[in-house]
């Protein structure tokens, strides 16, 4: 499924960073990195910064700005840009940020799910055939560092900068890559592997209950009339039978 | 060092289905029974309830009610020849970790497997010759006849609350239900749930094709009922959140709130959660079991619960691996076919299409686990020639939903991207304007799927994993074709907006995505000790105070699930233990 793994892929990503701080753009990130410095310090500044950004580009209905529990400063940019590609704003929904998505995905990371809960970790480690599901050595909070690491690498290579500064039609590029695995990761991570992930928290992310963090005010189920968490549809299969059913989704909290 | 504690009549290994039977009907018989469960209990009104028992993401996504695979899992290849990997997440199959085992998760369709699959050698011997059937098909006769079950079938679908319609009421066939079944003494508990609209729709078709549609039985309660035990059942809310979910309407027939109450209002029964039992135990001379070792996992404390009677009921795959850790019985090797134990490991395959209806609505969020129509035109029915089509075994095909939510079900025709604006618009189209036709298919037992112990991976309790050979046959491949063109001339003549045809397959299996936990074989039972593991009363022909309860028990694989027999076979061992064996302890079979 991959090809063998290149030996040269660590002095890559680490060459790669200086490409980036060179860069000429200015955005939140960089400011945060000039602002505050140390990694706890560089949290708290976060939580502080963000709520003004926030409020002036989000619609008035936005909850609480993102606070990152998982995400450095790197992976934050690119998981926003990355979920705000996919889910764009458009008549249908917000976009990816304001539903939620990334403050799914990084609470999911954060949390025992990412950190391997559940997940076999013995080794040896053998890399097998697909059939045989999957075989790395990483939780998947790893498996997401080190993708976005490969992803943002692949896109200095190719584009000379990360890849949430890039234009709409070279993430595109950059996406379709990764889902038909044509991108081939120098660090010698299986772009499948980590594309799948991805995309399966970003759907999470848009249709999972609210109380993980995405699916704001459960956008992702009126995207598509899905009722939420009142089932009690013994009288409505006759009643709805072919016609739809008033979508006025209801989630957990709602219930609480 | 483990702590030894007091002598009890039965020990039964896991609390599912089987265990829970098994609990209820000796534990009432007045023997002494400890049930050891590695699962915590959990109960209808505290943790299948609203609003919290209603969440994709942590039931069917992260598994809450399943097997931990950092503490226990299996390893996985298709052949012989390749080197197994550990499953380190649950995919493919999902074994249930809790008090009530995978019955409280199940989605309750309940069949009666009958004597097409009892008797196969000699059916497809007879009809076609012994050349038809392939040189490594280790398919054999079960030993046992449906006329011998049906009154377990009864007792099952009754505790159960089976709701459906019966074919055949002592040979008479019945307008609207399966006329291909076996006779039945009765019927159904419970009238067939309400169709939904995609049942309706296939039904339609498939009745225009000349086929035979019928509503799915089901374990989901169409009407409140009192089972002949007393146990009390809600009306199914067609909730759509049944399959890995506990039932907040206490309509699906489980364990839990049936037989397990009733074993535990007993004086006679002790449940022991958080129990994991490593190790059945032998006497100096190999001839009878003396008990069970366990861990508590709540500490790690481990003890030895010595038993006269030894039952596992710890669902189809830890059973086999129990007796393998055990060293009970020889182990089965492919190389000369020499052995028994990890012998005709089957599983199940399919094919489905999606079909796209623009405007029509099919509301996929309100289902019952069964609200379903089948057919079993190519199924249970004798008639149809599988002769020219060269393959052995059946398949039956339904069209409806079950358990339709939107993290996992977001039906799009094919070609649609796979995000962004146009994603986004096809998803809002489709997901409540398509439906789902789809096949499930047997597998014949072959000489290369098997069980046996892994030689490097380990388990929690540093014991070896089991190891997992399997893979499908051209015999499956040619079945799988013949089902994916049934399934899209049906779905055509239905006319749909879009299709997304069924394709058969023919690439390996693999260890995602969920397919079915439709696990069996590994400890087969049968006719003789050469070619078996346990006799017609799933008592092991090694040591006969040793009984081995669950699908684990069936030489090959059908196209319905499982949980129809499993229940009537726990029932049927039941009656062998309080009526024979106790009374004359000894093999109830001579080898
Ligand atoms: C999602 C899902 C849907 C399903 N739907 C259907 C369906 O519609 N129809 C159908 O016929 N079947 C269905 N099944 C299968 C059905 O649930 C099983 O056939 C049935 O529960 C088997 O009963 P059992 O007693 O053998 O195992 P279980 O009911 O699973 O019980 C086994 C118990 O043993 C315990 N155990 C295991 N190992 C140990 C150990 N070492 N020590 C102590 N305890 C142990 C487990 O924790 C578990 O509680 C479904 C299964 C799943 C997971
Ligand atoms: S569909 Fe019916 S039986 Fe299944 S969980 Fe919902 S209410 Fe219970």
């Amino acid at each position: 499924m991959t090809k063998p793994e290149s030996p040269r892929q660590d002095s890559v990503g680490k060459e790669s960073a200086h490409t980036e701080s060179a860069s000429p753009e200015f955005d939140r990130r960089n400011f945060l990195k000039g602002a505050v410095v140390g990694g706890a310090a560089a949290a708290s500044g976060a939580a502080a910064i963000a709520p003004e950004s926030a409020q002036a580009q989000q619609p008035a209905a936005a909850p609480e700005p993102a606070g990152y529990a998982f995400f450095n400063l790197d992976e934050a940019a690119f998981i926003e840009a990355l979920v705000d590609h996919m889910v764009p704003a458009d008549d249908l929904t917000p976009k990816g940020t304001d539903v939620g998505i990334n403050i799914y995905i990084d609470r999911a990371l954060a949390g025992a799910w990412g950190k391997g809960d559940r997940l076999y970790m013995q080794g040896p480690w053998k890399k097998g055939v697909p059939s045989q599901g999957y075989q790395l050595p990483l939780t998947p909070a790893q498996l997401y560092r080190a993708g976005i690491e490969a992803t943002n690498a692949h896109c200095r290579k190719t584009y000379g900068k990360s890849f949430d500064r890039l234009d709409e039609t070279q993430r595109e590029e950059v996406l379709v890559g990764l889902s038909s695995a044509k991108i081939n990761f120098d660090s010698g991570l299986p772009v499948r592997v980590f594309w799948g992930a991805l995309y399966q928290t970003v759907i999470e992310g848009m249709f999972s209950d609210p109380i993980y963090g995405g699916n704001r005010n459960k956008v992702g189920w009126q995207l598509i009339g899905f009722p939420g968490v009142i089932a009690v549809h013994r009288d409505h299969v006759a009643q709805y039978r072919g016609k739809p059913f008033p979508n006025k989704p209801v989630g957990i909290a709602d219930m609480s | 060092m483990s702590t030894k504690l007091k002598e009890v009549d039965v020990v039964i290994v896991g609390l599912g289905w089987t265990g829970g039977i098994l609990a209820k009907e000796l534990a009432e018989a007045g023997m002494k029974v400890v049930a050891l469960e590695r699962g915590a209990a959990r109960s209808s009104e505290n943790d299948y309830s609203l609003p919290n028992i209603r969440d994709e993401l942590r039931y069917v996504v992260r598994h809450d009610l399943m097997q931990n695979t950092a503490r226990d899992t299996l390893t996985v290849r298709n052949n012989p020849t390749q080197e197994a990997l550990p499953m380190r997440r649950l995919g493919s199959f999902l074994p249930g970790e809790v008090v009530g085992g995978s019955g409280v998760h199940w989605s309750g369709h309940t069949w009666r497997w009958t004597d097409m699959e009892f008797k196969v050698r000699s059916n497809y011997e007879e009809r076609y010759g012994k050349k038809f059937i392939p040189d490594d098909m280790t398919i054999q006769d079960w030993g046992i006849s449906y006329a011998e079950l049906e009154p377990y079938y009864d007792k099952f679908e009754r505790t159960a609350a089976v709701s459906g319609k019966a074919g055949n009421i002592a040979g008479k066939i019945q307008e609207g239900g399966n006329p291909f079944e076996a006779a039945r003494a009765k019927e159904y508990p419970l009238p067939p749930l309400t169709p939904i609209l995609a049942s309706e729709m296939f039904s339609n078709a498939a009745r225009n094709a000349g086929y035979h549609p019928f509503p799915r039985p089901s374990a989901n309660a169409s009407q409140a009922y009192t089972n002949p035990d007393g146990s009390q059942f809600g009306a199914c809310q067609y909730c759509g959140y049944c399959q890995r979910f506990g039932c907040e309407a206490n309509a699906k027939g489980s364990p839990h709130m049936t037989v397990i109450p009733l074993a535990m209002r007993s004086p006679n029964f002790e449940l022991r959660a958080n129990s994991w039992v490593t190790k059945v135990l032998k006497d100096s001379d190999g001839k009878k079991v003396t008990g069970v070792t366990y861990t508590n996992v709540l500490n790690g404390e481990e003890f030895e619960q010595p038993a006269n009677i030894v039952l596992l009921c710890a669902y189809a795959i830890n059973n086999v691996h129990l007796m393998l850790l055990s060293g009970i019985g020889q182990p089965y090797d492919p190389a000369s076919g020499a052995g028994v134990v990890g012998k005709n490991y089957c599983y199940q395959t399919g094919a489905s299409a999606t079909l796209f209806f623009e405007g029509k609505y099919f509301n996929p969020f309100m289902n019952a686990g069964g609200s379903n129509a089948t057919i079993d035109d190519f199924n249970i029915n004798w008639g149809f020639d599988r002769g020219p089509h060269n393959f052995v075994g059946a398949y039956n095909v339904g069209g409806g939903f079950n358990t339709a939510l939107p993290i996992g079900y977001r039906p799009v025709p094919s070609g649609t991207p796979q995000w962004g604006k146009a994603w986004k618009q096809a998803t809002a189209k489709w997901y409540q304007t398509a439906m789902v036709i789809n096949a499930s298919g047997s597998v014949m037992a072959n000489r290369n799927n098997y069980y046996d112990l892994d030689p490097t991976y380990r388990n929690a309790f540093g014991q070896p994993l089991m190891r997992m050979t399997f893979d499908y046959q051209t015999n499956e491949h040619r079945m799988g074709t013949h089902a994916a063109n049934v399934i899209n001339d049906i779905a055509k003549s239905m006319n749909p907006t879009k299709l997304n045809q069924a394709v058969a397959r023919t690439n390996p299996w693999t260890v995602v995505p969920y397919q079915s936990t439709h696990n069996t074989g590994g400890t087969i039972m049968g006719t003789k000790p050469s070619d078996s593991v346990l006799n017609k009363y799933l008592q092991s022909w090694d040591c006969h105070n040793l009984f081995v309860v669950g699908a684990n028990v069936f030489p090959h694989n059908s196209s319905y699930n499982p949980t129809g027999p499993v229940g009537a076979l726990a029932y049927w061992t039941a009656d062998a233990i309080k009526n024979k064996y106790v009374k004359n302890p000894g093999p109830l079979v001579q080898a």
